[in-house]
């Protein structure tokens, strides 16, 4: 049994996804949904645990070794991403139960709770997968189900929100294969570690440079790096509450990690760096993502469109520190990673409960919240606190290490924009607090707090972003060791 | 289409050997081309053509919309249900071997079992998506 785990990890919300679909009940349905998600959760842990103990974990599929057959392998990086999504995902189908059970019809909800299990599995199988075209299926598999989703939302723009991501989601999954269609060509294999050890010889055919471009666009597509990130602000406004905090904390950090995967395990850093010089196309855009992306959100109405272009503006923040190459910068995008999974989740539930009692997340309906809904606000606040980055939260630890790999290499105008990032965050956060604590309540509307069942969620994880802030030795180590293994190629 | 007898006919020989040829593509799918995604389309396309000539009302009475939207989930559930199989009985997830004493006929009733799946799956989603563009209306799942 305990063997089979990381096959279990994956099936096991896969065989309940149609579960899902066929009881046909509202209530029933989420209770598999979050029975799959639970189990993900403890699977997902018993792996990082696994790991962390034993070293890399290889599992063969089918009983065909690899490279022949697909196997899964499990390094650090892989579970503490595995881990990540799978947390989300426990975390947000308790808070889906309430905030579904008013924006979805009855007789959608098994669908709605179908495709949601399916997004978790495919992204936890990008994971942990050590198969390069196993990674394309998996990614097909949550992407579908994410169009699907982001279509559920109760806004009829949601629609073409999700026609959008749609089109430019299958550009960026199409250049993805055809990266790793022309890799197959020169290597006669789709096996991540057979694969790093057979580019090399080929390496100055023309055919790897232009397999490792593909490859760069299209996963940057899929993880909206500025200026490819047109279909992330739409999607995540219109999509269910639920949705929204589920994909903004976990899809596009999975393709974080895949771009790590692919430009560490699979080229090695000497292709991509040295050799290719990917820092200067990576640094750049990710300095502009921060800026501009900041700049843009501070000039949105609605809240959750602000929070999304501040989705962008903190990829940069990852890219900037995978730019650097680095240890030091590779373990603060890492870090990231699950510290903007946190915030941000914290903060789209946030405003998912303010969605749930007022109908609308426009600043100009939030007036006089502060008070109404003291403890949502609360949790925005605090979360969005860790945003900006200010100590004791996750947020801070985030930066403290990607200024200190940008010091490291003397780039001291870099840091420089992680700081003006931060106060521009700080404008963005303060522009809804002092609306929602300053602003005249509307006598019109009586308001109640949020029900429990979505303020329980939200505040898990707003004290998580604190404990991890305080504490955050835990997640510094996972890091560090991830990034040191990315860096160090394959044995 | 009352007066188009030839369509009408043609349709009704038509049809069962639609069906036989995608169960033999199904079958031999472990010996030559084929297997469960080609055959599940061509077992769609015998209900699609019968819809066609004969009405979407009469191919509802057939296959209604609620047993293809069953049919979709109840082959993945086959396909997966297989590996956890082979997990019981000790092997690895998908490893047909330890299906039957002899490694080879597992492989066989393994991949026949999975094929099985995916048929049932493509099956039911074509003709759901079928009825969905044909109908113009929702499919109540």
């Amino acid at each position: 049994m305990s063997e089979n785990l990381p096959a279990l990890l994956i099936v096991v919300p896969l065989i309940l996804a149609p579960v899902a679909a066929l009881v046909g009940r509202r209530d029933l349905s989420w209770a598999v949904a979050a029975a799959a998600c639970w189990w993900a959760f403890g699977a997902a842990l018993a792996l990082l645990r696994r790991v962390q103990a034993e070293g890399v974990i290889r599992y063969e599929l089918g009983g065909w070794a690899p490279p022949i057959g697909i196997e899964y392998r499990v390094d650090l990086a892989s579970a503490f991403v595995a881990l990540i999504v799978a947390t989300i995902g426990a975390v947000t189908v308790v808070y889906a139960r309430t905030s579904i059970a008013q924006e979805i019809t009855e007789d959608r909800a098994p669908l709605f709770y179908a495709a949601y299990i399916l997004c978790l599995t495919g992204l936890m199988g990008i994971a942990i997968t050590g198969d390069v075209f196993n990674v394309f299926v998996f990614l097909e598999i949550s992407s579908l189900s994410a169009y699907a989703l982001i279509a559920l939302g109760h806004d009829r723009r949601a629609l073409t929100a999700a026609y959008q991501y749609l089109i430019m989601g299958s550009v960026g999954a199409t250049f993805i294969v055809i990266g790793i269609g022309l890799m197959y060509v020169m290597t006669g294999t789709l096996n991540m570690v057979d694969l790093a050890e057979r580019l090399p010889a080929v390496a100055d055919n023309r055919t790897i440079p232009v397999a490792f471009a593909f490859l760069t666009v299209g996963v940057t597509l899929k993880l909206a790096l500025f200026p490819l990130h047109l279909w992330l602000p739409n999607a995540y406004t219109y999509a269910p509450s639920a949705v929204t905090a589920f994909m903004a904390s976990t899809a596009t950090k999975v393709s974080v990690y895949l771009l790590l995967r692919f430009f560490f395990t699979v080229f090695g850093f000497d292709f991509a760096w040295v050799g290719m010089e990917l820092h200067r196309v990576l640094m750049p855009l990710s300095v502009v993502a921060i800026l501009a992306m900041s700049l843009v959100a501070i000039y949105q109405t609605n809240v959750k469109r602000l929070l999304a272009f501040s989705s962008v503006a903190q990829i940069g923040y990852m890219m900037l520190g995978i730019s650097f190459g680095s240890v030091l910068g590779v373990t603060a995008g890492i870090l990231h990673l699950f510290n903007h999974a946190l915030m941000k989740g914290a903060l789209f539930m946030a405003m998912g409960c303010v969605m749930y009692r007022v109908g609308s997340v426009s600043t100009d309906r939030m007036a006089g919240l502060g008070k109404a809904m003291p403890w949502t606000m609360a949790a925005f606040v605090l979360a969005g606190l860790s945003l900006i980055g200010v100590p004791l939260t996750v947020g801070f630890v985030s930066k403290w290490y990607l200024v200190q790999a940008a010091l490291e290499q003397g780039q001291w105008a870099v840091a420089g924009v992680v700081m003006v990032g931060s106060l521009m965050a700080l404008v963005y956060i303060w522009k809804v607090v002092e609306v929602a604590y300053f602003g005249e309540p509307d006598p019109d509307h009586e308001l109640r707090e949020a029900p429990l069942g979505l303020l329980v969620p939200t505040w898990i994880l707003v004290i998580a972003s604190f404990w991890f802030g305080i504490d955050a030795t835990t997640t510094a180590e996972v890091a560090t060791a991830a990034a040191e293994t990315l860096l160090r190629g394959l044995p | 289409m009352d007066d188009r007898v030839i369509l009408r006919v043609g349709a009704k020989i038509l049809i069962p050997f639609i069906l036989i040829f995608a169960l033999y593509v199904q079958f031999h799918g472990d010996y030559g081309p084929g297997g469960g995604f080609q055959a599940g389309v061509i077992f769609a396309a015998a209900f699609v053509l019968y819809a066609l000539i004969y009405g979407l009302g009469n191919v509802v009475r057939v296959l209604p919309p609620k047993a293809a939207y069953v049919c979709g989930a109840l082959g993945v559930s086959i396909f997966v249900g297989v590996g956890f199989v082979t997990m019981a009985l000790g092997g690895g997830f998908l490893d047909y071997g330890v299906l039957a004493h002899d490694p080879a006929h597992g492989q066989h009733y393994g991949i026949l079992g999975v094929e099985l799946g995916v048929l049932i799956t493509v099956f039911g989603v074509m003709v759901a998506l079928f009825y969905a563009f044909a109908g113009r209306r929702r499919i109540e799942p």
